[in-house]
């Protein structure tokens, strides 16, 4: 066996620079981002099979936790007024430019439909925005596993399979919560079924994060933000909020409170796994021995 | 050298790639020490021991290079019966008078011949009986003179300059080699180990690498700064490496010598023209008064007949021209009685205590402040602050011109805004990019800065002020017919003037320095200076800078574009020799002493080589002076040391030291231990001040068991002036610390990164405490000795503030230089900030009174 | 474009569009003759009008800047060492000093994932933010690999060191290059740099300086090389340096990968989600 790599720091200093992404813009951002994208998708599907109920509610959740969302990504930035420079070039290497461009399609997309379903006007019109809607919204809920893993911090870069995952799951279970929520029971079905499966994935890509499984160097420690600190006791907390809320979501088919409760519990896991990961991100750029160690043994093996 | 010279340290690290073999000798390991192959922690105020012993072993293991030694050098000179040793005297030489604290030189005279006069030091002496002053702090007796710190080429008088007594064969038991002996034999590895804390084993490599390394083939250098002159006993030092250096054939040579960085850009400068009381420009010394002293008794004191210091007439007579221009005749003197005369020690500590004492009115400070940068602060500003008024010229506020409201005293409570009387005027200085001007650094190189910016709003360049400030004063005198005013009514204050706020051309000035005949055609050099009045020259050793109307200073060709010695870049004293007195980089009889070491030679015809030869081109090696030979022509073909009276190097020195013709190692005044060596502890003759202010740390007291060293660090400059006002420079030494061993932070918990208050008998400050490894115990005289590392760049103003560390400092001089120690003294240490307001006071008396020391 | 997300890179300003690029320029910081002066640090925010960084006492050593930062674009580390002390061995003490800088890597991270195009590799090969054009989006911040770049908060905007990119286009060196009094950092073509650097290498070791190696000279390392490499005495994270740096953008074609799998995979679960009756 190789001989484990001495420790050195340079005085317990990050190498990283710590994100400068901070709470509540970045999380609540993934998480409307995610809300929006399974929303319109929802939206679209309900639309075609005839819930006019959940179809409304999925148009306006996605219009409105889009540019939601939109607007805390615009006021983490440090110049908020040169925003439009997102848009100022395409950059298939830059995920937040690629990011911006999906973002803006799904911002026009789902005011395009949400307004129609509103107002009446131009269903057509309304509807082929809803359908295109239906394709970018998963492009917006996943797409920001790879904006949080294109960074050189551990526990965001090693989890680029994980993150998309996780997002997806969680973007299922948020979408179909709030479909639980505004939508009666009879028209709520898909919805809780969303819900279930969505809670499942992000339990499970959550668990994987956090044992570590999956991730290629040093396992364990990478993932070591994952179960410790804030960012661990917020995971934790979310399971316990999204395993309710797949409860919940068994319930709701016979009681319209207990969906509203579970749509509750669920938003508050997606909202804790959000957090957890952008602190997750924080604890392993600050602590040098998640950049050294992986990278040391790299070296000594090579 | 490289926290304060980083600059220059680039020549070490080349010479290092090259090969060279570095040691660091500090009681802290510096940036310099981690740079260099060895470093040797060594205990502050030591260094006599471990030079003495170098010295011994080079004697002892005939390691000298003989040829040099006895041919260059006054080792085989023979010395009066008089003398006695401070071998004989334990730790005095003869001559002493413990009355007055000093020394008679008579008995260090050669035997047979007559009184040697020194090319430096102690010169034009107060007669006995001629007392003008008493109280300037030293004792009553001769005052004596100084010569600038690194001053390297000054006057010798003596009648004749050759000593009748020798002994070629080094043998005769008076010569100066068997006393030389003699006086170090017990300086030994053992010594050092007790003394300097260095290990016999640590010892024996730095001495075989020097032996190893210096000979026909090698030279080895020193290089030294403040950690060797700001002692009791600096002069000293400095002579203690000159010995070593001449034993082993280093000096003169390339690669040799003896290197003196300063403290300042261009303070070298600063005493070729000096900014010192008692030198008149190119070192000749300035006038006591004497009763009834003309022009020739000066002369006949200032300096020695033969050598180059035989032509002091016409160096000072172009001088007086320089200033006086005509009104200075043959039938005047020259206008000598113009000159100020000396009354005994004006230095600027003596100053300061007589501001106390209510005998200074007023005060210029140009680029100085003192309130943080000089020793014993507090009674630095409690001198400002008795004055009737203060010019203070500088770049920022600094605290010298803001005491009145933010000294520690205003603090403490001694004093208030509104019960200081003084009127501080302040005026903003020009930067060096905003003036023309010279830089001369420690190579004695001028180099040329041109004016990149004109100064903003009101910030003048110093050559302004000091010239509009005599053109007003002249034009307020206009018309007086009192005599007292003619000096400054005569004086040639006429420059032509440049730019939009009239600055004197600084090139005029220079022009001045360099001097010109009565056609006013710039002269070649000092050797074409007159003693009839026909030429004028601002410094005699500067004639040369400005030839054939060009200035030479000004000169930039790359180094890659000359030779080695790069002749064509600046211009160095005198006549652009770039090492002085190479003539002893040729054996006696004019070759090289090895080709690799070639660097002077004589052709057959005249002098050559890479340097321009500091010898008379055309004196043959074989050159006999004929007997009543004067100045230059007195010295032979192989006398390389050609301002000494008799062209040799001295080993024992036996005019132009007031304490003593050979080093011997004395305690710092402030010392935690005995003087192993002698019953005398201290330099006999040091200048001390038992006054209210200045209290001293009695030797080995438990009171103040440690000893502290102040220094400098690459962040920033001196008392802050130039450094703490400026952000970029603040950030990256932003808090006043103090450097302590792991051990002594374990014996008075001091804390890392936490505060500890530093008491000595003056006061006490707090600074945050670094501990680390780089400063070591010391086991001296089989105790431990703590060392605790001071910078002193703090103050109450800037963008970083803190406390000052020379307030711990007394004031205790050298008396050769007036220079305080200041690197070395005793303390207390204690974790924790210090008392605020009278607290502070209340805390330094109760650590006197457990010392025993009497109160103020 | 097959190459440049990762690997060696022969032509780096020529793969970035620029036809009849300058030769590439860059730095070797050579710490073994890093007196610790700072200079650097001076002359670098003299003449880039970059603000102080704050006055605290680190504790550090000698260093009261810490780190490179958005106001710190030159850095210089102390490291104190002793180590137990051995017959013939210069000494035991050791203080390592190092200046770091912006590695201007082959594959610039913070370049590769700015969504405005304000970070640009310039002719020279060198990567530079456009002040004028950045939004402060900070993705950069987080994509470097050696910790370099960061937002100015009061300002908004990233920055760091710009190679001197108004020196160098003019001939000059960059000035912290020019201000350093024993060459410890110098600047040049790149490729002229690393050769000047194995010849030093060589000569220390041959002086028995083994413990001296190269950092980022290698174009085969994860950024492809980095246009200011080190010469270094100790491992680098020592130095505060990570010892195996890898452009997080090597596996950005998989990340989108997974990604599309997980968009599809929400897809598909809404779909499936629809496909029961009630």
């Amino acid at each position: 066996m190789v001989p484990r790599a001495e420790f050195r720091s340079y005085y317990g200093r990050p190498i990283l620079k710590k994100p400068r992404w901070k709470a509540p813009h970045m999380p609540g951002y993934l998480y409307l981002g995610g809300l929006s994208g399974a929303s319109s998708t929802m939206a679209a599907l309900a639309d075609a099979t005839g819930r006019p109920r959940l179809a409304l509610t999925g148009r306006i959740t996605a219009a409105a936790a889009g540019t939601a969302g939109a607007g805390l990504l615009v006021a983490e930035l440090g110049r908020p007024e040169r925003f439009l420079n997102m848009l100022r070039v395409f950059k298939p290497t830059s995920p937040m430019s690629v990011g911006s461009w999906i973002l803006a399609g799904q911002g026009g997309f789902t005011m395009a439909a949400a307004a129609s379903a509103v107002t009446g006007i131009a269903p057509g019109l309304g509807r082929a925005a809803g359908a295109a809607a239906a394709v970018t919204g998963p492009l917006v809920a996943t797409y920001t596993g790879v904006l949080l893993a294109d960074t050189a911090v551990p526990a965001w870069h090693e989890a680029y399979r994980h993150l998309p995952l996780l997002f997806a799951g969680s973007s299922l279970a948020s979408g179909g919560a709030a479909g639980m929520i505004a939508t009666p029971r009879g028209e709520a079905g898909p919805a809780r079924r969303m819900a279930l499966l969505g809670a499942g994935l992000e339990l499970a890509a959550a668990g994987a994060l956090e044992r570590g499984v999956g991730l290629h160097e040093h396992p364990e420690l990478i993932a070591e933000p994952y179960r410790t600190g804030r960012a661990g006791a917020l995971l934790r907390a979310g399971r316990a909020l999204t395993v309710a809320g797949a409860i919940g979501a068994v319930a709701a088919s016979r009681s319209r409170a207990a969906g509203v409760v579970a749509g509750l519990a669920l938003t508050g896991g997606a909202l804790c796994t959000r957090f957890a990961v952008l602190y997750a991100g924080h604890a392993s750029a600050e602590g040098p021995k998640y950049t050294v160690v992986p990278q040391r043994e790299r070296r000594t093996v090579a | 050298m490289a926290e304060c010279h980083p600059v220059g340290f680039q020549w070490v690290m080349e010479a290092k790639a090259r090969g060279a073999r570095i040691f660091h000798i500090d009681p802290r390991f510096t940036r310099t020490s981690a740079m260099a192959h060895r470093h040797l922690p060594i205990r502050a105020g030591s260094d006599i021991v471990l030079l003495g012993a170098l010295i011994n072993h080079v004697l002892s293991g005939g390691h000298d290079f003989r040829e040099y030694v006895l041919r260059y050098t006054n080792a085989s000179v023979i010395l009066s019966e008089d003398f006695q040793d401070t071998e004989d005297l334990d730790g005095l030489f003869s001559g002493y008078d413990a009355e007055s604290s000093s020394y008679d030189p008579e008995t260090w005279a050669y035997a047979g011949g007559e009184q040697e006069a020194p090319a430096a030091g102690a010169r034009d002496e107060q007669q006995k009986g001629d007392d003008p002053d008493k109280g300037t702090g030293r004792p009553p007796g001769p005052i004596r003179q100084e010569h600038g710190p690194g001053a390297t080429y000054e006057a010798t008088s003596s009648q004749t300059g050759h000593a009748d007594e020798r002994d070629e064969t080094l043998r005769h038991p008076r010569c100066v080699y068997q006393v030389l002996k003699r006086h170090f034999a017990r300086y030994t590895p053992e010594l050092v180990e007790q003394v300097c804390g260095i290990a016999p084993e640590d010892f024996a490599e730095l001495a075989d690498a020097v032996v190893a390394n210096s000979g026909r083939d090698r030279t080895t250098a020193w290089v030294y700064s403040v950690g060797w002159t700001q002692h009791t006993v600096g002069a000293q030092y400095i002579r203690t490496a000159s010995i070593l250096q001449l034993l082993l054939g280093n000096i003169g040579r390339p690669g040799g010598g003896i290197l003196a960085l300063r403290g300042h850009a261009s303070i070298q400068g600063s005493t070729d023209i000096p900014t010192l009381f008692n030198l008149l420009p190119g070192y000749l010394p300035m006038p006591y008064a004497h009763h009834h002293e003309d022009l020739d008794t000066y002369l006949e004191r200032a300096a020695g007949d033969t050598g180059f210091w035989g032509r002091k007439r016409s160096f000072m007579v172009s001088l007086l021209k320089a200033w006086w221009g005509d009104a200075a005749t043959e039938e005047n003197d020259f206008c000598f009685d113009y000159l100020p005369r000396l009354t005994g020690d004006h230095g600027t500590y003596t100053t300061v205590l007589d501001q106390i004492d209510g005998k200074v009115k007023g005060y210029f400070l140009l680029g100085e402040n003192p309130a943080v940068g000089s020793a014993s602060g507090r009674l630095q500003r409690l001198g400002l602050a008795a004055l009737d008024w203060l010019v203070v010229r500088d770049l920022q506020l600094i605290e010298s011109a803001t005491f009145w409201k933010n000294s520690p005293e205003i603090e403490t409570g001694e004093l208030t805004p509104e019960g200081i009387g003084t009127e501080v005027f302040f005026l903003p200085a020009a930067s060096h990019v905003e003036k023309d001007g010279t830089f001369t650094n420690t190579q004695r190189l001028l180099q040329w800065h041109h004016k990149a910016i004109e100064p903003p709003d009101d910030a003048r360049s110093d050559l302004w002020f000091i010239y509009h400030l005599g053109l007003r004063i002249r034009e307020r005198l206009a018309g007086s017919a009192d005599p007292v005013d003619r000096p400054v009514l005569d004086l040639t204050w006429d420059y032509p003037e440049e730019g939009p706020y009239h600055d004197p051309s600084a090139e005029a000035v220079l022009r001045e320095i360099n001097g010109y005949d009565a056609d006013g055609t710039v002269l070649s050099g000092f050797t074409a200076l007159k003693d009839d009045g026909s030429t004028s020259c601002g410094c005699w050793i500067y004639s040369g800078c400005y030839t054939d109307g060009v200035n030479q200073t000004a000169r930039r060709k790359p180094g890659s574009e000359q030779s080695w010695v790069a002749p064509e870049w600046g211009w160095a004293w005198p006549s652009n020799r770039r090492i002085l007195y190479n003539r002893a980089s040729a054996d006696p009889q004019g070759r090289p002493w090895s080709e690799r070491k070639a660097y002077v030679w004589w052709d057959g015809e005249q002098w050559t080589g890479h340097d321009v030869p500091d010898f008379e081109k055309t004196k043959p090696p074989s050159y006999e002076p004929p007997p009543d030979a004067t100045a230059e022509a007195a010295l032979a073909g192989t006398d390389p040391f050609i301002m000494q009276t008799d062209g040799k190097a001295w080993l024992f020195v036996p005019r132009g030291l007031v304490d003593g013709p050979l080093p011997a190692h004395y305690e710092p005044h402030e010392s935690p231990v005995p003087n192993l060596l002698y019953k005398q502890q201290g330099n006999p003759v040091r200048q001390t001040f038992q006054r209210p202010g200045n209290r001293y740390g009695p030797v080995g007291s438990d009171v103040y068991p440690y000893v502290f060293t102040t220094y400098r660090l690459t962040e920033h400059h001196t008392a802050g002036g130039m450094s703490r006002f400026l952000p970029y420079l603040s950030e990256l030494q932003p808090e006043m610390f103090c450097e302590v061993s792991p051990e002594l932070a374990a014996e008075r918990g001091l804390v890392h990164g936490d505060w500890a208050t530093v008491i000595s008998a003056r006061t006490a400050i707090e600074a945050r405490v670094l501990v680390t490894d780089r400063v070591r115990p010391l086991r001296i005289q089989g105790r431990v000795i703590h060392q605790i590392g001071l910078p002193y760049h703090w103050g109450s103003a800037g963008a970083v503030r803190g406390d000052s560390v020379n307030d711990l400092l007394p004031i205790v001089l050298d008396a050769n230089t007036h220079i305080q120690e200041s690197k070395a003294a005793t303390c207390d240490i204690r974790p924790g900030r210090r008392p605020q307001g009278p607290a502070l006071r209340a805390l330094v008396r109760r650590y006197r009174r457990m010392a025993g020391i009497p109160e103020d | 474009m097959s190459n440049s997300l990762y690997g060696p890179l022969p032509d780096v300003a020529e793969d970035a569009g620029y036809t009849d690029a300058p030769e590439r320029r860059g730095f070797f910081t050579d710490t073994s003759v890093c007196i610790g002066c700072k200079a650097c640090e001076v002359a670098c925010k003299e003449w880039n009008a970059v603000p102080d960084d704050g006055f605290a006492l680190t504790g550090m050593s000698y260093d009261n800047t810490g780190a490179l930062g958005a106001s710190t674009w030159r850095h210089v580390a102390f490291v104190e060492q002793t180590r137990p002390r051995q017959v013939g061995d210069g000494s035991d003490t050791r203080w390592l000093m190092a200046s770091d800088v912006c590695k201007h890597c082959t594959h610039a991270a913070c370049l590769d994932v700015c969504p405005t195009g304000a970070l640009i590799r310039t002719e020279f090969a060198t990567v530079v933010v456009q002040s004028d054009v950045c939004n402060g989006c900070a993705y950069c911040v987080s994509a470097c690999p050696y910790g370099v770049i960061d937002r100015r908060e009061d300002d908004g905007r990233a920055w760091k060191c710009t190679l001197c990119y108004d020196r160098i286009g003019d001939g000059l060196e960059p000035a912290c290059a020019k201000a350093c009094p024993t060459d410890s950092i110098q600047y040049g073509p790149l490729d002229e740099l690393r050769e000047r650097a194995r010849t030093r290498l060589d000569a220390l070791h041959e002086e028995g300086v083994t413990e001296a190696r190269l950092y980022g000279e290698d174009d085969g390392d994860g950024v492809g090389g980095a246009g200011a490499f080190f010469l270094l005495l100790d491992e680098p994270e020592v130095y505060g340096l990570p010892p195996d740096p890898v452009v997080t953008t090597r596996d950005l074609p998989a990340m989108w990968k997974w990604a599309g799998g997980a968009a599809l995979a929400l897809a598909g679960g809404v779909a499936l989600s629809f496909l029961g009756r009630r």
